[in-house]
């Protein structure tokens, strides 16, 4: 029977990127290696190199249009709604959530909908709230909003080591899954070079083109990805005669656990759990939200309007894809399942896989496009993978090189020049290390990534900028403690939590029962920010308040707000 | 940055309309994405039968999922909801108190 525990490492392994072994259904399936290495499958190897081509083109005409820091960073603010609805997309839609969302489905059923719906309803929180403002207040990173009003050093500090635990962690979690999935996908490559191949790819992308090529990438991956779901998910529909009820009775009938596919959502409540379903849903909600690669698209668009019109645009493509994911589950039950071309040994297990856990989608597109197909999606997920490795590279080198570099050792006094280059530093740097822990972390268990990256940015990044917006209490002393409460916070109750302090490090029962520690932390960072800031009676803390007024305007108006380059 | 033009604008009424009619429909939108998608949640938790109870007796389709899919249509309409109504009204208001404001 499932559980919710059992429900919840589900996510954390899927999200955990592809782990290929097993544990993306607790009680499926350990995939044995694949056999001796099957042929190559062309088709998908021409197409990464179409599509490593295409980029490669786009990154030298970006290289050639990037001169400023704004162009560098921000892709010289003259990104439209839709364009940036498409990247926030492309920047957002992982490769996980394609192949991990239909493998869950694939596996256990209906229940797979629950992490869909929670990946989605962070963007209209981000809409109301923040997208606007952070156009209005924000020049490269969402710790120059933070910080508008406060201490430059200290809340940067802050925000930086925030903002980069998150991307270091979640590169790892890229790095681990596109090792595995190009591995799988195209064997004759091994997991190291890879890496190797991806990580390369995102230093010259994101050194040479800056957000524009980043940009582009994302826009060009959301596309494929999307259209490529769409006609895996128009396939499914066409063997099944366009009808939902159909679909759902035959993979009922075809799925070993038949009905139980149908009322699997139900299992995660059997052990009623309300807490951690509960902080699972503010993980998700809120961690969405304060993810810096997310952010620092809104600095990319021409004004709020645009910012505000690509969150709609970004949370309809994203939504839209959800969707698709659930039918090509539900798809690769009915086409994939029991079917002997796919399945390791259909005499013993129906569902298990030659490849691993990860495989229904692509084997899907197999059945329904053959060998033309899969070297496309197989292609697509490769895509998907580099596009959001650039965003995360970009973030984490503008923490590194705008608030740290340029605004706490230089102080602001460092130029455009210095500062751009820093940061092309960083990219590198970054790129190398996420190659280097990419390869050490292939047989680690990286299941409490996501628990993480998204507990840290739902409880430092996410309510201190909220608080910076919207509370004028809020001063220097209450950003930064909060703003620690929320990281330290998330990382020692993770340390002690079921996954890490049991799974990962074999320590026994957990000391704190809980995966998901924000229902905890988040209220904790709220009451530490708001005693910390109304406690502060210094002469510091009186003009930060008093500056909260030209704040505001500037947040609401748009007047003072960087403008979108000219060229 | 042009702190007169901040001053005059503070002091304009619509302003201050703005702000409280923004502020309004935003926390209110978030407040109803809140119960919609914690409200699922709980539901898995405490009202399962409800949830696993096919739509009508010919089908299969659990009635939860209906409601999964209706949360992501929700989040997407409630967001164009927001948009329409900053495009409408905000965006105009906004364009008179910076216009009043550099005279």
């Amino acid at each position: 029977m499932k559980t919710m525990k059992a429900a919840i490492s589900s996510l954390l392994a899927c999200m955990a990127l592809l782990s290929t072994q097993g544990s993306l259904a607790a009680d499926a399936v350990v995939a044995p290696a694949a056999p001796a290495a099957p042929p190559i499958n062309w088709s998908a190897v021409i197409m990464f190199i179409v599509f490593v081509a295409i980029t490669l083109g786009i990154t030298y005409w970006a290289a050639m249009r990037t001169k400023t820091a704004t162009d560098f960073y921000a892709a010289g603010r003259g990104v439209t709604g839709l364009q940036n609805g498409l990247a926030i997309a492309g920047d957002y839609m992982s490769a996980a959530s394609f192949l991990g969302i239909a493998a869950l489905v694939y596996f256990n059923g209906f229940f797979g909908l629950i992490f869909s719906v929670g990946w989605l309803v962070g963007w209209p929180i981000i809409l109301f709230l923040i997208a606007e403002r952070l156009r209005n207040l924000g020049k490269f990173t969402y710790a120059d909003v933070a910080s508008f009003r406060l201490r430059q050093g200290p809340v940067r500090t802050m925000a930086a080591v925030g903002s980069l635990i998150v991307v270091i962690w979640y590169l790892i979690g890229q790095a681990v899954g596109a090792g595995q999935l190009l591995h799988t996908l195209v064997p004759q490559i091994s997991y190291r070079e890879s890496i190797v191949i991806v990580g390369g790819l995102i230093i010259i992308y994101v050194t040479f083109g800056g957000m524009k090529a980043t940009t582009w990438v994302q826009i060009i991956k959301a596309g494929l990805l999307l259209g490529g779901a769409t006609l895996i998910a128009l396939g499914v529909m066409a063997h099944e005669g366009f009808s939902f009820e159909k679909l759902f009775s035959d993979a009922v009938a075809a799925h070993p656990k038949h009905m139980d596919i149908m009322k699997s959502v139900v299992r995660i409540g059997d052990k009623s759990n309300p807490i951690e379903s509960i902080s699972l849903g503010l993980t998700l909600m809120f961690g969405t939200a304060g993810l810096p690669h997310i952010l620092m698209r809104f600095f990319t668009v021409t004004d709020a309007k645009a910012a505000r019109k690509s969150v709609l645009y970004g949370t309809c493509f994203i939504g839209y894809f959800y969707i698709l994911t659930f039918i090509i589950g539900f798809g690769a039950i009915v086409l994939v399942a029991n079917n002997p071309q796919y399945v390791v040994d259909v005499t013993k297990n129906v569902l298990n896989l030659k490849g691993g856990g990860s495989m229904p989608a692509v084997y899907l597109a197999h059945a329904i496009g053959g060998d033309l197909f899969l070297g496309f999606i197989a292609a697509v997920a490769f895509a998907t993978i580099l596009a959001v490795v650039s965003g995360l590279t970009l973030a984490g080198a503008s923490a590194l090189s705008h608030d740290i570099y340029a605004n706490v050792i230089m102080k602001g006094k460092s130029t455009e020049a210095q500062e751009v280059w820093v940061s092309k530093l960083c990219v590198v740097g970054l790129g190398i290390l996420a190659i280097i822990l990419g390869i050490a972390f292939e047989k680690q268990n990286v299941a409490y990534i996501v628990a993480l990256t998204f507990s840290i940015a739902a409880c430092a990044n996410f309510p201190i900028l909220v608080l910076s917006v919207f509370w004028r209490g809020l001063t220097t002393r209450g950003a930064v403690l909060g703003g620690y409460t929320g990281i330290f916070g998330s990382i020692g109750l993770l340390l002690i939590g079921p996954t890490v302090w049991t799974k990962v490090l074999g320590m026994g029962p957990a000391i704190f029962p809980y995966d998901f520690p924000t229902f905890v932390v988040l209220p904790a960072v709220l009451i530490v920010a708001y005693v910390a800031s109304v406690t502060d009676n210094s002469d510091s803390a009186k003009q930060e308040r008093a500056l909260f007024d030209a704040q505001k305007v500037r947040s609401e108006t748009g007047l003072g707000a960087e403008a979108a380059a000219s060229h | 940055m042009s702190s007169p033009m901040a001053a005059k604008i503070q002091q304009n009424p619509k302003y201050h309309e703005l702000v409280r009619q923004r502020d309004a429909l935003a926390w209110s939108l978030s407040a109803i994405v809140c119960v919609i998608y914690f409200g699922f949640i709980l539901m898995i938790a405490f009202t399962p039968d409800f949830l696993t109870q096919p739509i009508s007796t010919t089908s299969v389709i659990p009635v939860g999922m209906l409601i999964g899919v209706g949360v992501i249509v929700a989040s997407c309409l409630l967001t164009a909801v927001y948009v329409s109504r900053a495009n409408g009204t905000f965006d105009p208001l906004t364009h008179e108190i910076i216009e009043e404001a550099s005279k």
